[in-house]
C-alpha cells in the first residue's frame, strides 16, 4: 500500500524552565490515499500536539522533534523550511479546528476570508475567486450562499461556522485535511450533520483525512483505521472493526467500557417534592433607542413548569440556546426570574439575598467548567471549607478539617492532598472538589449544570457512579442538565425536553427514550445515540 | 467510632511555601537580572537612608561622659550635662568637644552634618566645592590648628561640597532620597487603598453606583492639578503631610480604571458565582475571590505611580511650593543647582540622585511586570 502520509518515529518534547518533557513518544502510522484514520486518545495523551507537528505548527522553541520523520508524498516535511512549508500549508495539507468561532477573523467577512485562501495558492483574480467561494459554500451545505457571503462569523451558528471552516480547508482540493476534534464545541445534532458532511466530502474528492477525536461513537461512524493513543504513544493500531470488536490493549479495552451505564433508580411519584417550578418564565429584555424602551424579550425560559422530588433525578435536554442552564439558574435563584417556585414548603422568587442565605446550603449548584470553577488562587481545603465558614461559622477549625476530609472521602479524593491548589489536580478530580463543595453542606437539592461535558469520556462515567451513589446515599434530588443524552439516560428518571424556552416534553425518562414523541426529540436522539441526521427543519443546524 | 474516622491520623501540615503561582513568579522576577539588582540596590539605599542619622548627623551617635554612656542621636540632652547653658547642646561647639573630650569618648558618625547643619569653616564662600579639588592646607584653612587639627577630619569635610547656605550636599541629598522615597511610598499605598476600594465597589456592583461615580471621576481628574496644588500652597501652611493629603485628592483616581475593569470582568467568573451560590457575602467575594484578581494589575502599576509621585514632589519643591524652607530635598537642591551654575556639583548631585532613584524603581517595576505576566515564558 503507497501511504499518503506516514509518520515514522515521530517524537515530540517540550522545553520548560531547563526540563524536558516527552509529549509525544516515537509513534508511527500511515494514512493512505482516500482513507480516514482516526487518532483516539484522552486529553493529554499527546493527538493534537501530534497533528499540529505534521505541519510544524508548534511553537518552536520550546516544542522540538528528537526523532522522526513525517514523508508526505516522500518527502519528508521535518527537514522543510518555512518557505517550503507553507506550500504545502493550506495547500496539499489543510486542517479544521475546535473551535470554529475562534478560528476565523471576526473582523472580516466569511467571503474575504475564503477567497483569500484561493488568491493566495491559486493566484486566483477577484471574479474567479468569488464564483468558487459561492461553490464552495454551496458545497458545504450553507443555503443561500450569496446572502450569506457578506456575513461576519458572529452572525453564523455554530454549525454554520465550522461548514465554513470546512470550506476555507477544501478550497485548493487538499490531498489531506487534518480535522482535529472539529464537532466537539457543537451540539449533538449539528455534530451529526458535520460528520455526516466530512464523509461526503471526502468520498467526493477523494481525499485523506486524519481525524482526532476523544469520543469513540464519532470514530465508529467515520473511521476507517483507528489508532489508540496513551501517554503519547500509540498502543494499538487496526481497522476499526476490529478495534471494537476484539480490541487487544487494556487501555483500549478501558476506552470501549467507559461510557456511562447503569440506569437511573426507578421514578417514584410519592416521594416528596423538593423543588418545584410553576410557570417559569425568564424574559430577558431587548433595549433599543435613546431612552432604551423596551422593544421586545428574548424568551430564555418560557412558561415552564417542573418537579423535582427527593432522592430523584430531572434530566433537561436540548440544544444550546434551548434555555436549559437559564431555567437551571432561575430555579437556583441565581437569576431574577417570574412565576412561582417552592422549595419545600416555601415560595422562594421573591426571597432577598439576605433571606435566602440560610437556604443556599441546602441549594447547591456544581458547575460545567471544572476548570473555571475553582478558585486557582485558594487551596482545595479553603475552597471547599468556604461554605463551611458561612453557614456553620461555630465550627472549631478542627472540626471544619474533619468536615473537609470527610467529604474528600465521600468523593473518593485522597484527603492527604487537600492542601493543594486546584492546577494540581485532572480535570475529573477537578470536578469531584466541586461536587464535594456541594457536598459538605449536606444540600437537599443539587443543581448539575453540565457537569460532565468537559470531562473525558471515561471520566464521564466514573462522575456519573459518583454521583448516583451519592444521590442514593443523601437522598438528594438532583437538576441534570445535559446536551449528552446517555448521561442523561444513565442518571434520570424524570425528563424535560426544551427547545427555545418552552417544554416539548416532559415525563418519565423511560417513555422519553422509548416512545419519543415530537420529531425534535426524535432527532436529538438519533444524533446522540446513532450519530444520525433528521430531515431539514427537526433541529437548528 | 465515627469521630475516629474524621479525624485524621496525621494531620499534614500546611505548606508555609510559596504557592506555586507565587513561586513561578518569583523565578520569573528574579529572571529579569536588571531588576533583580536594581531591587537590591534600591533596598540597600532606602534602607541605609531610613538610618541617614547614623550615617549623617551633627550629634555623635555615642558618648560616654563621666562614666554614664549617653545617645544623642536618639536623646536631646540639655546643655546643662556637659556645663554649657543651652536648651540643647551643640556637639560640634569646640568647648563641649573639648569638655567630652576630659571627660571620655564619643563616638561619630561618618558624615559630620545633619541636613540643616551650617559649617562654619567652609575654606570657602558658599557654596563650596566638594573637599578633594581642594589642596589639604586649603581645606583645613579655616581651623585654628591648620592640617593638624583634630576636627580636620574627613567627617567634617564636605564630600560632595556644600549649598549656598554652607550645608552640606551630601547630607542633604541622603535626607532628600529619604523623604522622597517614603513620601512616594506613602502617598503610592494610601492612594492604592483608595483607588482600589473606590474601583472594586464600581465593578463588583456596577449599574447606577457605576455609571455616577464613573462621571464624577472624569469631572475630578479634568480638574487641573498643579494649579490647584499652586492655590492651596499658597493658603495652607506647607508641611509634608498636607502636601501628601493634597496630591492624595487626585491620585487614587489612578487605579480606579483598572481595577474597576478587572472586577467587571472577573465578577461572573464561575467561581465567583459558585461563591455566590454558597451564600458568601459580597465583601467575602470581593477580597477572597476577586482582588487578587486586580491585585496583579495593580502591582504592575504601582511602581510607576509610585515614581509619578515622586517626581511631583519633586517639581513641586523645584517651583519652591513643595516642602517647608530648610527641609532636605531634591527639588530645592536641582533648583539651587540652577540658580548656581557655577557651583556644578548641586546640580550634577541631584541630577544624579534623582535619576538613579527614579530608574532603580521603574527596573522593579519591569522585572514586576514580567513576573505577572502569565504568558512570558523564560529558558
Amino acid at each position: 500500500m503507497n501511504a499518503l502520509l506516514s509518520v515514522r518515529d515521530l517524537s515530540v518534547a517540550f522545553t520548560q524552565s531547563g526540563q524536558e518533557s516527552l509529549a509525544v513518544d516515537r509513534i508511527s502510522f500511515d494514512i493512505a490515499q482516500g482513507e480516514t484514520v482516526a487518532l483516539v486518545g484522552e486529553s493529554g495523551s499527546g493527538k493534537s500536539v501530534t497533528a499540529l507537528s505534521i505541519l510544524k505548527l508548534l511553537p518552536y522553541p520550546p516544542a522540538s522533534h528528537p526523532s522522526g520523520q513525517i514523508l508526505f508524498n516522500g518527502e519528508d516535511l521535518l527537514d522543510k523550511d518555512e518557505t517550503d512549508l507553507r506550500r504545502v500549508r493550506g495547500n496539499d495539507i489543510t486542517m479544521i479546528f475546535q473551535e470554529p468561532m475562534t478560528s476565523l477573523n471576526p473582523l472580516h467577512p466569511i467571503e474575504k476570508q475564503i477567497s483569500e485562501v484561493l488568491k493566495l495558492h491559486q493566484g486566483m483574480g477577484d471574479k474567479a475567486a468569488r464564483q468558487r467561494t459561492l461553490a464552495l459554500l454551496e458545497e458545504v451545505g450553507i443555503r443561500e450562499p450569496e446572502k450569506r457571503m457578506n456575513a461576519y462569523p458572529h452572525q453564523l451558528s455554530g454549525g454554520q461556522r465550522q461548514r465554513v471552516m470546512i470550506a476555507m480547508a477544501l478550497a485548493n482540493k487538499p490531498k489531506l485535511l487534518i480535522a482535529d476534534e472539529p464537532t466537539t464545541a457543537l451540539d449533538v445534532t449539528v455534530q451529526a450533520q458535520i460528520l455526516k458532511l466530512l464523509a461526503e466530502l471526502k468520498t467526493a474528492q477523494g481525499m485523506s483525512m486524519l481525524f482526532i477525536t476523544h469520543d469513540l461513537g464519532i470514530v465508529r461512524k467515520i473511521a476507517d483505521r483507528v489508532c489508540v493513543m496513551t501517554g503519547g504513544k500509540i498502543v494499538e493500531t487496526g481497522p476499526t472493526k476490529q478495534i471494537f470488536d476484539n480490541p487487544q490493549h487494556e487501555y483500549t479495552k478501558h476506552l470501549l467500557a467507559a461510557e456511562p451505564k447503569g440506569n437511573p433508580p426507578s421514578a417514584d411519584l410519592s416521594a416528596e417534592p423538593v423543588m418545584r417550578g410553576e410557570n417559569l418564565k425568564v424574559w430577558f429584555p431587548i433595549k433599543q433607542g435613546f431612552l432604551r424602551k423596551t422593544v421586545d424579550y428574548v424568551k430564555a425560559v418560557d412558561g415552564i413548569d417542573v418537579t423535582i422530588r427527593a432522592g430523584q433525578t430531572l434530566g433537561v435536554v436540548g440544544e444550546s440556546g434551548s434555555g436549559k442552564t437559564t431555567l437551571g439558574l432561575a430555579l437556583s435563584r441565581m437569576i431574577s426570574s417570574e412565576g412561582v417556585i417552592r422549595f419545600g414548603t416555601k415560595d422562594i422568587n421573591q426571597y432577598s439575598f439576605k433571606q435566602m442565605r440560610p437556604l443556599r446550603r441546602e441549594l447547591q449548584i456544581v458547575f460545567q467548567d471544572p476548570y473555571g470553577s475553582l478558585s486557582p488562587r485558594m487551596s482545595v481545603t479553603d475552597i471547599i471549607a468556604e461554605g463551611l465558614q458561612v453557614h456553620e461559622p461555630k465550627l472549631s477549625v478542627d472540626e471544619r478539617d474533619a468536615r473537609v476530609v470527610a467529604a474528600l472521602k465521600e468523593v473518593n479524593l485522597d484527603p492527604e492532598n487537600r492542601f493543594r491548589y486546584p492546577h494540581e489536580f485532572s480535570g475529573g478530580q477537578r470536578q469531584r472538589i466541586a461536587i464535594a463543595r456541594a457536598m459538605v453542606l449536606n444540600p437537599r437539592f443539587v443543581m448539575l449544570d453540565e457537569p460532565t461535558s468537559a470531562l473525558d469520556m471515561s471520566v464521564q462515567a466514573q462522575v456519573v457512579d459518583l454521583l448516583r451513589s451519592l444521590q442514593q446515599k443523601h437522598n438528594l434530588a438532583y437538576l441534570f442538565i445535559s446536551h449528552d443524552l446517555k448521561v442523561v439516560k444513565a442518571l434520570a428518571n424524570d425528563v424535560l425536553v426544551m427547545r427555545n424556552g418552552k417544554a416539548v416534553e416532559y415525563g418519565p425518562s423511560e417513555e422519553i427514550f422509548a416512545r419519543p414523541k415530537s420529531d425534535y426529540t426524535k432527532a436529538l436522539m438519533a444524533a446522540a445515540f446513532r450519530i444520525e441526521t433528521a430531515e431539514q427543519g427537526a433541529v437548528s443546524e | 467510632m465515627a469521630s475516629e474516622v474524621l479525624r485524621a491520623p496525621a494531620i499534614p501540615v500546611r505548606r508555609p511555601r510559596l504557592s506555586p503561582l507565587n513561586a513561578r513568579r518569583w523565578q520569573n522576577f528574579k529572571a529579569n537580572r536588571r531588576g533583580w539588582w536594581a531591587l537590591w540596590i534600591f533596598l540597600f539605599l532606602f534602607i541605609a537612608s531610613l538610618f541617614a542619622e547614623f550615617i549623617a548627623n551633627d550629634r555623635p551617635i555615642l558618648v560616654s561622659y563621666k562614666g554614664e554612656i549617653l545617645f544623642p542621636v536618639l536623646v536631646d540632652y540639655p546643655e546643662e550635662k556637659f556645663g554649657g547653658f543651652y536648651a540643647v547642646t551643640d556637639y560640634r561647639d569646640p568647648v563641649i568637644q573639648d569638655e567630652i573630650n576630659a571627660n571620655g569618648w564619643a563616638i561619630w558618625p561618618p558624615v559630620r552634618y545633619s541636613y540643616r547643619t551650617v559649617n562654619n569653616e567652609l575654606p570657602d564662600t558658599a557654596p563650596s566645592k566638594p573637599y578633594w579639588l581642594f589642596t589639604p592646607e586649603e581645606r583645613c584653612a579655616r581651623y585654628p590648628q591648620g592640617v593638624n587639627d583634630p576636627n580636620c577630619t574627613f567627617g567634617n569635610l564636605n564630600i560632595l561640597g556644600t549649598d549656598d547656605q554652607a550645608r552640606d550636599v551630601f547630607a542633604r541629598a541622603l535626607y532628600g532620597f529619604r523623604i522622597s522615597v517614603l513620601f512616594g511610598l506613602i502617598l503610592t499605598a494610601a492612594s492604592a487603598v483608595i483607588g482600589v476600594t473606590a474601583g472594586a465597589l464600581q465593578g463588583y456592583f456596577g449599574g447606577w453606583l457605576d455609571l455616577i461615580a464613573q462621571r464624577f471621576i472624569e469631572i475630578w481628574s479634568s480638574v487641573p492639578t498643579l494649579y490647584l496644588l499652586l492655590i492651596m500652597a499658597s493658603i495652607l501652611p506647607p508641611g509634608f503631610w498636607i502636601l501628601l493629603c493634597i496630591m492624595l485628592l487626585f491620585s487614587w483616581v489612578s487605579f480606579v480604571g483598572i481595577v474597576r475593569a478587572e472586577f467587571l470582568r472577573a465578577r461572573n467568573f464561575e467561581y465567583v458565582n459558585a461563591a455566590r451560590a454558597l451564600g458568601v457575602r459580597d465583601r467575602t467575594i470581593m477580597f477572597r475571590h476577586l482582588l487578587p484578581n486586580a491585585m496583579v494589575t495593580t502591582l504592575t502599576f504601582l511602581p510607576f505611580i509610585l515614581n509619578g509621585s515622586i517626581t511631583t514632589l519633586t517639581s513641586l519643591d523645584f517651583l519652591g511650593f513643595g516642602l517647608p524652607p530648610g527641609s532636605p530635598s531634591l527639588g530645592e537642591l536641582l533648583a539651587q543647582g540652577k540658580n548656581n551654575l557655577q557651583a556644578p556639583w548641586l546640580g550634577l548631585t541631584g541630577f544624579i540622585v534623582i535619576s538613579l532613584m527614579l530608574s532603580l524603581l521603574i527596573f522593579v517595576g519591569e522585572a514586576t511586570r514580567d513576573a505577572f505576566d502569565p504568558r512570558k515564558a523564560f529558558k
